[in-house]
């Protein structure tokens, strides 16, 4: 069993990573194809999990995120940017340094609020709640970060991933009902976006969120 | 059994709203809307009924939970998602009139609607957490395109706000769903019986307790996005203002009740949960202090609205905080309180946002100092906008009134500090609010007339029952929402 936990806890470092990768990267193209990565990694990790643990409803999760987060959404991702011609944009990132740091903050922060749940789980695949509230925090400062419509997608995508690492690996997988519910749920709101995507830039002339400023209370 | 009643309350919304996709954009489709809100309406009667004689009860294989608490939200969203749609005919024909919605618009509209109200029927009856959450985001899911649904540049960003936020929010919560998981899973073993409501309330003395803890923290926080608490609150008036005002009503009347609803099933597991700990009131603490915050937010910034739809989205919000703070208190009464709360909250404020939809369709604007004199103009929408205030400001003999007496005087009792800064606050909305509505109901008008006649039976339908609940509260109605009480630890 020993080298299970260490592939998971592999995998786990690299989904983290690959958050802290997103966090600085300024091509939109890279970025989904980041998000790609990530959700192979994910699906690699459920796949072990299943593997370990004997849970047959795990390997139909791992071959749903498979399908879903690595061929689906970046294949639909893609053909938005296409279809917008924004292939190549670049975001302008103030100061990647310090959004960093508060990302290694956050990480801090949140292996802290998971210590005293992890000396309680017994399961090969304790101390993961920690990384995966990390790399759900590091999604979220992700969002904040940016300024552009596509990269905030993409924050709230890899938010979805982290929740989803939560689910399979720290605990051994929601019921399989809420499972295909939220991949549903995913599913149309990316539909949705994308239908947002056309709108903003129909009134807007372009993705930048920051045009949108005029609900404010002064 | 009430697997019937329950296959009826939600085949009806469903129905409709594949009917409605199919042909929301025929002349009839706002009858039809109507119609499929009205089907729901009945099975949440029966349903209601059935529950009230039979007590709680589990349907298909225990996915459905009904007690005396939710059935109150399902007659509730029923009821209001009737009238507005009832409301909703004339009010888009007129909006479509003056060319601000197109049909394929409405036909969007009508089949959302259904679906909306599909979503929050099923996240009232599940007694899955994991399903209750799906339909949350469900929910957010139906309504993001209609506050966007004129497309005009400050309203596609409110529903971009809309969507991040509660994105963000939800999935938060969702967080706190899988930490819930986890520590029912070394209870309850693993597989669907952990997230099942009712298998959780039975062993919730031995669910862990900081896990629990943990997890309620993302899950209020999660959920308290939708329902709008302060500093999470900043989508709800971007989109209550600009979104159509049907919309407005149920997200305000509706929505915000079945995130609080969820709330409070989490609140039940936790208290259990940390029954024997000296924390036990952690749960009621966080949500005293989030209300209270949320309470004396609003009220300051009521004062500076210039948009009228935007000063009500306010306004919800310090509902909603003194709900929160009610059942944050807990106890039989405080329970009571906040259940006659939500209730007459949800009837008046969607009344308000009825009358101001006429009002702002006859001054065309929604910036109050341009809105005067509806009284001349049209005194239903007049009366209607003056009684609904009166309403929500808490003026006797309404329910409001007898629901926030209820409140004080309960925190008079437990957390006498409290009571001040209440007291404080509901005057300073009070202020806020008479002194903008009432130059706009008494003032010299400018308004125009508008083609067709404005639906205003709905606006004195849901004034006239809040002003039963206030003078008189039938026996049984008294003590449906005592059992409820005393369902959620009260």
């Amino acid at each position: 069993m020993p080298y299970n936990i260490q592939i998971i806890n592999l995998l786990a470092s690299l989904l983290l990573l690959i958050a802290f990768a997103m966090l600085s990267q300024r091509r939109i193209l890279s970025l989904i194809n980041l998000f790609a990565w990530q959700g192979l990694v994910l699906s690699l990790s459920t796949f072990v999990v299943a593997y370990s643990t004997g849970q047959h409803h795990l390997y139909y999760s791992a071959g749903l995120t498979l399908l879903l987060k690595v061929l689906l959404l970046p294949w639909l991702l893609h053909r938005l940017m296409r279809k917008l011609n924004v292939r190549w944009d670049v975001e302008t990132l103030i100061n990647i340094p310090a959004t960093m740091l508060v990302g290694i903050g956050l990480v801090i922060f949140s292996f802290n609020l998971a210590a005293p749940i992890s000396q309680l789980s017994e399961s090969i695949t304790r101390g993961l709640i920690g990384i995966a509230l990390a790399s759900v925090l590091l999604s979220m400062l992700m969002m904040l970060t940016r300024r552009k419509a596509i990269p905030q997608v993409v924050g709230f995508l890899a938010m979805e991933n982290g929740l989803f690492f939560a689910a399979t690996s720290a605990t051994h997988g929601m019921p399989m009902v809420v499972e295909l519910g939220i991949a549903l749920d995913v599913l149309v709101a990316t539909f949705i976006f994308g239908i947002f995507f056309f709108q903003i830039r129909e009134t807007f002339d372009s993705l930048d969120i920051s045009n949108m400023e005029k609900l404010k209370d002064d | 059994m009430i697997d019937l009643e329950l296959m009826a309350l939600l085949l009806a919304p469903l129905t409709g709203g594949l009917l409605l996709a199919a042909f929301g954009s025929r002349s009839w489709a706002a009858e039809l809307n109507s119609a499929m809100s009205f089907c729901t309406l009945i099975a949440a009667v029966v349903l209601t009924i059935r529950v009230i004689d039979a007590g709680p009860q589990v349907a298909f294989s225990e996915e459905f939970f009904i007690d005396q608490f939710n059935v109150f939200l399902v007659a509730l969203t029923a009821f209001v998602a009737f009238t507005t749609s009832l409301f909703s005919r004339p009010y888009m024909r007129i909006e479509q009139h003056h060319g601000k919605l197109t049909t394929p618009m409405l036909h969007l509209y009508y089949s959302m609607y259904q679906l909306f109200t599909l979503a929050m029927l099923v996240a009232l009856t599940s007694n899955n957490m994991g399903i209750i959450w799906v339909a949350m985001e469900a929910a957010t899911l139906t309504t993001v395109l209609l506050v966007s649904l004129y497309r005009t540049p400050s309203s596609i960003e409110a529903a971009w706000k809309y969507f991040i936020l509660c994105g963000v929010g939800i999935a938060l919560a969702l967080f706190g769903t899988i930490l819930l998981y986890f520590a029912a899973e070394r209870v309850l073993g693993e597989g669907g019986t952990a997230l099942l409501w009712t298998h959780l309330n039975q062993v919730k003395a031995g669910l862990e307790p900081t896990v629990l803890k943990l997890a309620f923290v993302f899950l209020l926080v999660g959920y308290g996005t939708k329902i709008g608490l302060v500093p999470l609150h900043s989508w709800l008036p971007d989109a209550h203002a600009e979104g159509p005002t049907p919309v407005s009503a149920v997200l305000s009347g509706l929505l915000l009740n079945v995130a609080l609803c969820a709330v409070m099933r989490s609140k039940v597991l936790v208290d259990g949960a940390l029954g024997s700990t000296a924390s036990r009131h952690f749960a009621g603490n966080l949500m005293m202090g989030f209300g209270l915050l949320s309470v004396v937010v609003a009220a300051l910034f009521l004062s500076r609205q210039k948009d009228i739809k935007r000063m009500f989205a306010y306004s919800s919000i310090e509902h909603m905080g003194l709900v929160t703070f009610a059942f944050g208190m807990g106890g039989p009464v405080a329970t009571f309180a906040a259940m006659l709360h939500m209730t007459v909250h949800s009837l008046t404020k969607s009344a308000i946002f009825f009358a101001v939809g006429h009002a702002v369709q006859k001054a065309g604007t929604q910036q109050m100092e341009n809105i005067r004199g509806m009284m001349q103009i049209s005194p239903t929408v007049g009366w209607g906008l003056m009684l609904g205030t009166l309403a929500i400001l808490g003026m006797p003999p309404f329910g409001v009134f007898a629901s926030e007496f209820l409140i004080i005087t309960t925190a008079m009792h437990d957390y006498p500090w409290a009571t001040p800064i209440l007291l404080i606050a509901l005057g300073i909305a009070f202020a806020a609010i008479f002194g903008k509505i009432q130059p706009i109901v008494f003032g010299e008008t400018t308004a125009r007339r508008l083609p067709l006649q404005p639906a205003l039976i709905p606006v004195f339908a849901h004034l006239l029952l809040v002003l039963i609940l206030g003078l008189y509260m039938p026996r049984y109605l008294a003590d449906w929402y005592r059992q409820a009480a005393a369902l959620l630890g009260g």
